[in-house]
């Protein structure tokens, strides 16, 4: 799925997303936390990695495989690396207005990783494990199923 | 669901009561415009009423954050009252907990100002 570096495509991602969720047999909590990490990616993509230039877009890709749910967001920008990133507990950042995003995707999902994207800038490769006894992928949402789907969209 | 806000004022305290998501875009600039319109009215005393506020992200929270130093910084205070058990939990897991002064009862709030 491609998104406009635009405001109402955080939006947008956080909506497809949870509705795959929901598909996939995921709780209500997990939907909540699948949802706000895909806000925190596609927040991250818009406001770093496009650094909110709409000529740029916003890649958002869904797999799920018989174990997990796996989101990739990809921006366009120049790209980071995690250890870059400020401590957003630490006593001289508690009061600053950003740069939670990361941390609260690693709070809520299973796996985290930031690696360098096709696009060069950053990618955003997250997932959470299904839960068990949920339906198995491998029927309605068959392995890569939803990517190919978005990707097509 | 967008935020929604209106203020009231209890004697030398004002109570903003919201209600919706306070989030990336119009939630959060609602929640900016509403505290800095209160401190141009020299209004300096604000309990931010969250009970019907399911959801914030990390701009809600910046933007929680941007306030409470925006109000401290003219030698106000800004303290939170009925958190939801979401709110609650990402406030705890920020460490914001600790920063804010968190109330369950709005007299207790508005009391903690004398």
């Amino acid at each position: 799925m491609t998104l406009e570096t635009q405001v109402e495509s955080v939006n947008l991602a956080e909506e497809m997303c949870l509705r795959v969720a929901e598909a996939a047999g995921f709780g209500e909590d997990d939907c909540y936390r699948i949802g706000m990490s895909v806000r925190e990616g596609v927040i991250n993509a818009f406001h770093y990695g496009n650094e909110e230039r709409p000529e740029k877009k916003i890649y958002l890709a869904v797999d799920l495989t018989a174990e997990k749910m796996i989101i990739h967001v990809l921006d366009e920008g120049v790209g980071f690396k995690l250890i870059d990133v400020p401590d957003p507990l630490a006593e001289e950042n508690l009061l600053s207005t950003s740069g939670r995003g990361i941390f609260l995707m690693r709070a809520f999902m299973d796996e985290f990783d930031v690696v360098s994207g096709r696009t060069g800038g950053a990618e955003i490769v997250m997932s959470k494990k299904l839960p068990t006894g949920s339906e198995s992928p491998n029927g309605q949402w068959g392995r890569n199923a939803t990517r190919q789907q978005e990707e097509q969209g | 669901m967008s935020l929604h806000a209106t203020h009231r004022d209890a004697g030398k305290v004002t109570v903003v009561d919201l209600s919706g998501r306070i989030t990336l875009g119009d939630g959060s600039a609602l929640l900016r415009k509403t505290i800095r319109g209160l401190l141009e009215d020299q209004r300096k005393m604000i309990v931010l009423n969250l009970a019907d506020v399911d959801y914030i992200d990390s701009s809600g929270i910046g933007e929680l954050v941007s306030g409470f130093t925006a109000v401290k910084n003219q030698s106000g205070d800004l303290k939170l009252l009925h958190l939801t058990k979401k709110v609650k939990d990402l406030l705890q897991i920020t460490k914001l907990y600790t920063v804010f002064d968190v109330f369950t009862e709005e007299s207790a709030a508005l009391r903690s100002f004398n």
